[in-house]
């Protein structure tokens, strides 16, 4: 079960009703205890940048006229971890909103500067 | 009935290692026979001899049953033989294999080998393809993610953690070229210097070309046997696998990869420590990889790989010699083979036939390999006989 990263705008995340497991590849069992079926929800797209790379060498034909562009991994508050695209240039541990923007023809996680955060 | 018990030991007789670079016109299985020729020569053995044999996936030629092929077109009647694939932990993965094999009694002389045209087979943008495919299908790959830029990814955060410098991972790139640049087999032999790294393109920040392997065609192959046959054997005496996560979207901690607990525990079987580490053998398909595994692994405190290296430690005089080939960064990377390539040479370097890439001690080898990005481990502990 591969269902899309979002809904709505929000990214998706599921949560198990059993042992509380919080994860972002959907599947429709909890990976931690088994335990079926888990609940999908949205994401309020909160976070802070994790990891980051500015990538200059594209994998594919699609991407090639966007280089080079910021490919990160953000915590969300939920307790879970994203890849997605973001504006450049943000130091690790930024606080940083979810916005889903369309990149390359997809529906992708683009992350901001969070406004709201202190 | 027979009464035999499978040996307690298992041996590593023989090694073959094509040159790494451009073959043009060679295909998987010429280059996996050229290896398998060297490799049984080395070892004083036939093709009748070899009653097993594990295979590395090869990108090129992606065979149900490549094994089975290979064992027709080398003239191999195996009772034991299949592929293995593990990313770049195969070619380990598939000595602890034999070394479980061997023990197991299922087969007494095993050769492995593992080859492909991974250079000239296809286009660059088709292995940059095929390889992004390490990532996940649906929340990664779709966002244009490559491979340097997983690693890019793990370097940022790991650099945050330790406070390496692009600088320290120049240092281990310009390392592997001067070890290479005493092999004649390696693709990259022209010394460079770590401001030529740091000028080099950007690929994936802060990875640069230079941090970053190529891709060559060539092949590699040892064999394990039961017994310490002909005149180079060495034992193989520990191997312990680890697996995180494959997507480092779904990896706990990208500073804590499980490499330390499995060298630890390959040491542990092998009744050793890491002090007695005289030769290493680490996966380097980037600067970001080697400096975390030899970091993890305890061969150097973390955040100093790179100044370790600048101070000597890792040279073919210094306390640890490391991948004294060249590695993946410049001996060269064609898949499987590649990490095998660091086998072949801890097999030279034990056995006294290295030249003037001879380290004066190397009694006792450890490797180590990851495959996909960090996330499958595989040490493997070998001693002089």
């Amino acid at each position: 079960m591969n269902q899309p990263m979002q809904q709505e705008g929000r990214l998706q995340y599921q949560r198990c009703g059993g042992c509380g497991h919080v994860w972002y590849f959907q599947r429709d069992f909890c990976p931690a205890c088994g335990h079926a079926p888990p609940q999908t929800l949205a994401a309020e797209g909160a976070g802070t940048l994790h990891a980051s790379t500015l990538v200059h060498r594209a994998p594919s034909e699609e991407f090639k006229s966007l280089v080079p562009y910021s490919i990160v991994l953000v915590e969300l508050r939920e307790g879970f971890r994203v890849m997605g695209h973001a504006e450049p240039g943000l130091a690790l541990d930024t606080p940083v909103r979810c916005e889903m923007r369309a990149i390359a023809g997809r529906l992708l996680p683009y992350f901001v500067k969070d406004p709201d955060a202190a | 009935m027979s009464t035999a018990r499978p040996p307690e030991m298992s041996w590593l007789v023989g090694s073959g290692l094509t040159r790494y670079g451009r073959h043009e016109g060679r295909n998987t299985l010429d280059l996996m026979t050229e290896a398998g020729a060297l490799a049984l020569a080395d070892a004083g053995l036939a093709r009748p001899d070899m009653d097993g044999l594990l295979c590395g996936y090869s990108t090129t030629m992606p065979h149900l049953m490549l094994a089975t092929v290979f064992a027709e077109h080398f003239g191999l009647h195996p009772r034991y033989a299949h592929t293995m694939q593990m990313g770049g932990a195969t070619g380990l993965g598939l000595v602890m294999l034999a070394q479980q094999l061997v023990r197991s009694g299922a087969a007494k002389r095993i050769l492995v080998v593992a080859g492909e045209n991974r250079m000239t087979g296809q286009s660059r943008d088709s292995v940059v393809q095929v390889l992004a495919q390490v990532g996940h299908p649906v929340y990664e790959v779709p966002l244009g993610a490559s491979i340097p830029a997983y690693y890019g990814l793990v370097a940022s955060r790991y650099m945050h953690a330790f406070g390496n410098s692009e600088r320290d991972f120049a240092a281990l790139a310009v390392l592997m070229r001067a070890h290479a640049s005493r092999h004649e087999g390696a693709q990259f032999r022209t010394p460079i210097t770590e401001d030529e790294v740091l000028a080099s393109r950007p690929i994936a920040t802060p990875l640069k070309l230079l941090d970053c392997c190529a891709t060559a065609d060539g092949a590699c192959a040892v064999v394990v046997s039961a017994d310490p046959t002909g005149a180079n054997a060495v034992r193989i005496v520990g191997a312990a696998q680890h697996h995180n996560a494959q997507h480092i979207s779904a990896m706990d901690d990208l500073t804590a990869l499980g490499a330390g607990a499995c060298t630890a525990r390959a040491l542990q079987a092998a009744g050793r420590s890491l002090a007695d580490v005289e030769y290493a053998g680490i996966y380097d398909s980037f600067t970001i990889t080697l400096t975390m595994l030899l970091e993890e692994i305890g061969l150097a405190p973390r955040g100093r790989a790179g100044a370790r290296a600048r101070e000597g430690r890792f040279g073919r005089d210094g306390a640890v010699p490391l991948n004294l080939h060249g590695g993946l960064l410049s001996y060269g990377h064609c898949g499987v083979a590649g990490a095998m390539a660091h086998l072949a040479e801890a097999h030279l370097q034990m056995t006294g036939r290295a030249g003037e890439r001879q380290a004066t001690r190397a009694g006792m080898a450890l490797l180590h390999a990851d495959g996909g990005v960090l996330s499958s481990h595989v040490s493997v502990v070998l001693e002089q006989a």
